[in-house]
């Protein structure tokens, strides 16, 4: 047996050319597939550096022949008139309101956030730490809201929202997620299943009832986790785009920016849109999450891997 | 419960467990958004679903099996999922064997948080960011990528350009898929990735010390083993692919174009609930497709279920 392996480790390694080459295509292949990712978002930037007449003009070179910070300014609502026009080359352009959609967008993703992360935690507490007739079923039932997909509750929730007098407001956007998810609860009670029980018991035995054992035990313990669970509902909350559409089709004062810059679309023309605009309000867009991404990129990688684990 | 001080010689089980009249503070706020926005609403959803529902104040008559026998013959539902499932196909192929390569690349070449950061951030991007920035990205006019197709030497092997992806009927799926490709490969590979991390390194160091080389170690050790986490990933992303809408609404339905368009050529399952939910007004009907779709996807989990326990038994 071992003189076996020593012939093939030799025969390995008169390979080992082949091999290194092996590795340095696929490096290639890997940093072609990582620029890939990043390509877009740069194309769309350097677009939205350029005035929609240069682009017709044969844009497509790498870097912007002239950089104007025109159509930004016109997106944020800072151009005159005059410059608009010089911008998009058109006397009346489609227009698209970016602070108000982006404070749209901060109220409902915020409000869901805290919402859902403090119940579902609340909920996942009950389901990890007490003991309670019919507590599995409980959950069980719980975890089949993973399975509906949510265009079959969408058209109830539309007419219950509807019912309460809450279409084209906040409380409509956000009602259906503030109070739990099916997979907060469950993502929560994993993590509360896993802390140690004995500082619960200690704090038991010092008198303490459920309530404080949940915030002054519990929830520091858990902070990473909550905001791990917070990042991922941030991000949910902020790219939910179909659920809005059908609660505030045209109310621009409630409307999130992923509502907002879909409608812009739709108003371009058929012929010459207003690309640099477009692009603009899409890098305007892609911003926060692009923030998002730098403060916990690293988290979501840590917590997507789990769920890969699992 | 108060009891807590006045059982300290009480086993500790009765003083944690609680019982309904703590449990149901702490379920109280769940139990009301869980009720309300899931449970009801599915139920209901099935009971629409043999209605006539409008949003117009009609509160809806019970007409029975009515809707199903109109969806039976119904040709744009059999068009619509006959779309779904070619964009299923297209997206999930294409998405997996990527997101595979890029795992096993990974794995192999390096552990850079960076790298695996970068891959996911297009899965970060709202949807209609998303749609936007390949709608430019493919535009028949003055698209980069057709610059880019241009450019290369191919000599029209794939026909004459510029391609029009977004008004050509045979291209519109493909393109559709190909951008949520670019979306959830990384996502997918990550999910890829932590899978393999659980393979034993000692089981390559063994492959390459029999001269196996590293074409032969995918094909033997790391497929079978990976197997269980790929059929995860897979009930997974072929559920979600199924119900593609977001960018199919903004793509398609930008520059006059209509949603689901050219000719509905795009118009996907979802699109289609959405249309006769919305734009015809008819929830009735819209619950039925629904409750079908349901029903499909629960098969495709349970069969998908059923190929994951196949696998199992492979690393022991």
């Amino acid at each position: 047996m071992s003189t076996t392996s020593a012939g093939m480790a030799g025969a390995g390694a008169g390979g080992s050319i082949g091999a290194r080459m092996g590795r340095g295509a696929a490096w290639g292949i890997l940093l072609a597939i990582v620029a890939i990712s990043i390509f877009p978002f740069y194309w769309a930037l350097r677009t939205g550096l350029t005035r929609n007449v240069d682009l017709f003009g044969g844009g497509q070179q790498l870097l912007p022949g002239d950089a104007t910070g025109l159509n930004f300014k016109r997106v944020l609502g800072l151009a005159s008139d005059a410059e608009i026009q010089e911008a998009t080359g058109r006397e009346n352009s489609a227009s698209f309101n970016y602070v108000l959609a982006l404070r749209n967008s901060i109220i409902i993703a915020t409000i869901v956030t805290v919402g859902q992360v403090f119940f579902s935690a609340m909920a996942a507490y009950a389901f990890a730490r007490l003991e309670f007739k019919g507590r599995d079923k409980l959950f069980f039932l719980y975890l089949t809201g993973l399975m509906i997909p949510p265009i079959f509750t969408l058209i109830p929730n539309l007419i219950l929202i509807k019912n309460f007098g809450w279409l084209n407001s906040f409380p409509g956007m956000v009602a259906p997620y503030f109070l739990m998810t099916p997979f907060a609860v469950f993502f929560l009670r994993q993590f509360f299943l896993g802390i140690n029980r004995s500082l619960e018991e200690a704090a038991i035995i010092d008198g303490a009832n459920h309530f404080t054992i949940f915030r002054k035990v519990i929830l520091p313990i858990a902070t990473p986790q909550m905001v791990t669970l917070a990042v991922l509902t941030y991000v949910t909350s902020w790219n939910e785009f179909l659920w809005p559409l059908v609660v505030a089709p045209t109310d621009e004062n409630v409307q999130p920016l992923t509502v907002a810059l879909g409608a812009f679309t739709q108003q371009q023309p058929g012929t010459s849109p207003d690309w640099s605009g477009l692009m603009t309000g899409t890098v305007l867009a892609a911003l926060p999450m692009l923030l998002l991404f730098m403060a916990f990129g690293r988290r979501l990688v840590d917590s997507i891997q789990f769920s890969g684990i699992k | 419960m108060t009891a807590a001080t006045t059982t300290k010689q009480a086993s500790n089980k009765t003083n944690l467990s609680g019982g309904w009249p703590v449990a149901f503070w702490f379920l109280l706020p769940s139990l009301i958004g869980f009720t309300l926005f899931f449970f009801v609403p599915t139920l209901r959803g099935f009971y629409l679903s043999f209605t006539d529902w409008n949003l117009l104040g009609n509160e809806g008559e019970f007409i029975g099996l009515e809707n199903y026998r109109t969806l039976a013959g119904d040709d744009n539902f059999y068009d619509s999922m006959l779309t779904t499932l070619w964009y299923v196909v297209l997206n999930i192929g294409s998405q997996t064997i990527l997101a595979i390569m890029i795992a096993v690349m990974m794995d192999r070449l390096t552990k850079s948080t960076t790298i695996r950061s970068i891959l996911l951030l297009p899965w970060l991007m709202p949807n209609v960011v998303v749609a936007l920035l390949w709608l430019w990205m493919l535009d028949g006019n003055f698209g980069v990528v057709n610059a880019f197709i241009d450019w290369l030497p191919l000599g029209g092997l794939f026909g004459d350009g510029p391609f029009r992806f977004f008004q050509d009927v045979g291209k519109v799926i493909p393109a559709i898929a190909a951008i949520n490709t670019w979306k959830f490969t990384g996502y997918t590979a990550l999910l890829i990735f932590a899978g393999l991390q659980t393979i034993p390194k000692s089981v390559y160091e063994a492959g390459a010390m029999d001269g196996a080389t590293e074409l032969q170690m995918f094909r033997n050790i790391t497929l079978p083993l990976m197997r269980p986490v790929l059929a995860l990933v897979l009930v997974l992303t072929i559920v979600g692919s199924f119900q593609v809408f977001d960018i199919v609404q903004v793509a398609t339905g930008g520059f006059g174009g209509q949603p689901g368009g050219p000719v509905n050529a795009s118009r996907v399952i979802y699109l289609y609930i959405f249309q006769n939910a919305i734009n015809f007004n008819d929830l009735g009907y819209a619950a039925a497709i629904s409750v079908v779709l349901v029903i499909i996807l629960l098969g495709v989990t349970a069969l998908q279920m059923r190929l994951l326990r196949a696998g199992e038994s492979d690393l022991a």
